[in-house]
């Protein structure tokens, strides 16, 4: 897929609409549209409450084209399963022939940390499921509270920097490995600033039975201080530090998808974003530091596993 | 129709196997376990369709079943205790989204001091969820009202879950003569679910749970009372329904010696079985005693509880749960019921039973002989060592 051909399955594929109150700049509504474009089957989708949820579905305004259900913050995969299961109660009993697909939605709050549970549950019991993590390092839609996402050394509203404390002191959770770990047939990293990876990976996705996880990177306007025309710019800067590597693992298997060309210090991914300004100071050299090296450390696992 | 001896529990899955609902999502908690056990076994072995669900944690397992019964699927669970307090976040968007779940409750003490026994500290913890809230004396009453309750539930005017409570152990775990109506007849009872508005429905797409502000918010609130207020009316209706099969009566309440009672005990569960017997004893001794047995506690049927109860001088209402710093819940509730009698009765609240403490036939006459002398504390434990 080019990238001409991608933005013609967007415009005739607008399972969201237009017209949502998400934040200039956001990206996730290019997120949810890449995945929901590559399939051409229905598809049903429920959503963790978060960003997403709030900004589409203000009543009595709907942007879902498709049918959809929010129920609360930690159980958008528990609650897929149960959609997924009432199909194939009613598919067995003659009741229903079409076949549909269905995905979740969540935001790295209602995922990585109090969603984890339900989304393991999900992927334990092999549903035919697709969950999406649109992953903006903390929780935004409340205020830009620390997450188990959120970068070493991030400045959030409850791990701020401050005389004593510069921020986060602890390294991000790594769902794609904890999701690979279920040994699920497929789980992917992509980035907003990749649609055409991020499509290929939802259309391999949608290709394979049982349940699926994509975590996509989404850089948040608000919550990381930038200004809105940069995110995609900030979200590429991601991959070509490789502070974000785009990697996908196929029934067990590592596969990287993109290798930067050349060498690019994690600093000019961090000096674009407030969140890290305080990093910038010469006495917090040494938390600069320990990023990059967890970033050179992290980069050199995932080769191995990568058999690269 | 065949009488068999079984477990509360497992009339209960007998029922939940003539019905045979979609789907059944459910986690494992002391003493429901004894349901879902069985109703796993009729899976195993093919006597049902239903698709199982074994979550990882009972708010999975009222999630899932939000998720199967949004998509259009008849949607069952069961839990007791822990569970249900873990569930009940989710008990609120349930009845919020008008889904019509069933679920049986193997009532049982809550947390902490952990405990494992009857009493109806979880159900009265989510008494304003919004869940139609059916109490049962035994097992017999149980399996029959998750047929009342299946239907109550998916009244197009009701659109309500609806829990069906039966005592931990006690009646879960106790064994009883238990009449199992015939398959064919309890399948036409139930007929086949209409979903209102699917999910699965994907040509005609609908969005459930949307963000409602303050400008539409108190408007569905107001809907779901009315919707209570309609199930109220149906429960009758549908209950007359089921008694063309089972020639039983579906109150609100039962009355047991109540024509010309002075002294009745107000109570809910097994423990108006041991009532019931203390009565008789009383009543072979002249004494004119009685027993209000609620049945349906949500939607509570206040009106109609005043009526029976006006010609009564004194009342006890037990209460097998305790509720800290207020009037135990059912005692206030009856409180409520009486306010507009102009001449009212003594009225006394017992609670007892916590943590499954044993109730005795000693100690319900004791209460009994109490309101026939009007000397009964206002409130006061049964059996408590102070």
């Amino acid at each position: 897929m080019n990238i001409k051909e991608l933005a013609i399955n967007l415009e005739k594929n607008k399972k969201l609409a237009s017209g949502h109150r998400s934040c200039s700049g956001c990206g996730f509504p290019q997120i949810v549209r890449a995945v929901l474009a590559s399939t051409d089957k229905p598809v049903i989708t429920s959503c963790a409450t978060g960003c997403l949820e709030v900004t589409t579905t203000i009543y009595p305004f709907n942007s879902w084209n498709i049918p959809f259900i929010h129920s609360a913050f930690e159980n958008a995969a528990a609650t897929i399963a149960g959609v997924e299961s009432a199909y194939n109660a009613l598919k067995r009993k003659g009741k229903l022939d079409k076949e549909i697909k269905f995905v979740a939605f969540g935001g790295d709050g209602g995922t990585y940390d109090i969603g984890l549970q339900s989304l393991s549950g999900m992927l334990e019991r092999g549903h035919d499921v697709l969950y999406v993590c649109y992953d903006n390092g903390a929780y935004m839609n409340t205020g830009i509270q620390r997450s188990s996402a959120t970068p070493f050394g991030a400045s959030t509203t409850t791990a701020p920097a401050g005389k004593v404390h510069q921020g986060k002191e602890e390294f991000r959770k790594d769902l794609v490995k904890i999701c690979a770990a279920h040994n699920i047939p497929y789980v992917a990293q992509a980035s907003v600033s990749n649609l055409i990876d991020l499509t290929n990976k939802a259309q391999k996705a949608f290709s394979i039975k049982g349940p699926k996880v994509i975590v996509v990177l989404q850089p948040c306007t608000l919550g990381w201080s930038y200004p809105m025309e940069k995110t995609i710019e900030i979200a590429k800067l991601a991959v070509e530090t490789k502070f974000w590597p785009l990697y996908e693992v196929e029934y067990g298997k590592y596969k990287l998808n993109y290798k930067p060309a050349k060498e690019v210090p994690v600093l000019d991914f961090i000096k674009t974003q407030g969140r890290f300004k305080h990093l910038l100071k010469p006495e917090n050299q040494h938390i600069v530091d320990a990023i990059q090296n967890n970033v050179n450390s992290e980069w050199e696992k995932l080769l191995k596993m990568c058999e690269e | 129709m065949k009488v068999e001896a079984l477990t509360g529990g497992e009339a209960v899955a007998e029922a939940m196997r003539q019905i045979d609902p979609d789907v059944v999502a459910a986690y494992p908690i002391t003493p429901q376990t004894i349901i879902m056990q069985k109703f796993a076994d009729f899976h195993a072995d093919g006597l049902v369709e239903s698709e199982l669900v074994c979550v990882e944690s009972e708010h999975s397992a009222m999630s899932c079943c939000v998720g199967a019964a949004a998509a259009g699927a008849r949607t069952m669970t069961a839990t007791s205790s822990a569970g249900l307090a873990l569930m009940w976040e989710i008990l609120g968007v349930a009845a919020g989204l008008r889904l019509p779940i069933v679920m049986p409750i193997a009532n049982r003490a809550l947390s902490a001091p952990i405990n494992i026994h009857c009493d109806h500290s979880d159900a009265m913890g989510c008494r304003d969820q919004g869940w139609i809230m059916l109490f049962n004396e035994n097992g017999q009453e149980a399996y029959e009202a998750m047929f009342l309750a299946v239907k109550l539930a998916e009244r197009k005017d009701v659109l309500l879950p609806v829990m069906v409570n039966l005592d931990g152990f006690i009646t879960s775990h106790g064994v009883e003569n238990i009449t199992i109506y015939d398959d064919a007849k309890m399948k036409e009872f139930v007929g086949e679910p209409a979903p209102n508005k699917p999910l699965l429905n994907v040509d005609d797409p609908v969005t459930y749970g949307p963000l409602q502000l303050p400008d539409y918010n108190i408007e569905t609130r107001y809907q779901q009372v009315g919707a209570m207020e309609a199930a109220k009316k149906a429960y009758l209706e549908i209950g007359k329904e089921l008694s063309q099969i089972t020639g039983k009566e579906y109150g609100y309440f039962e009355k047991y010696q109540m024509d010309d009672a002075k002294a009745v005990i107000v109570a809910m569960n097994s423990t108006a079985g041991t009532a019931k017997t203390v009565i008789d004893k009383l009543r072979l001794k002249g004494k004119k005693v009685g027993l209000l047995k609620i049945r349906l506690f949500r939607p509570f049927p206040y009106k109609e509880v005043m009526e029976a109860l006006q010609n009564a001088k004194s009342v006890c209402v037990l209460d097998r749960a305790a509720s800290y710093g207020a009037n135990a819940p059912l005692y206030g509730e009856i409180k409520n019921a009486l306010y507009d009698l102009k001449k009212k009765p003594a009225l006394s609240s017992c609670v007892y039973g916590l943590g499954g403490r044993p109730i005795f036939e000693s100690e319900i006459e004791e209460v009994f002989t109490k309101l026939l002398k009007k000397d009964l504390e206002e409130t006061s434990f049964i059996g408590v060592r102070k």
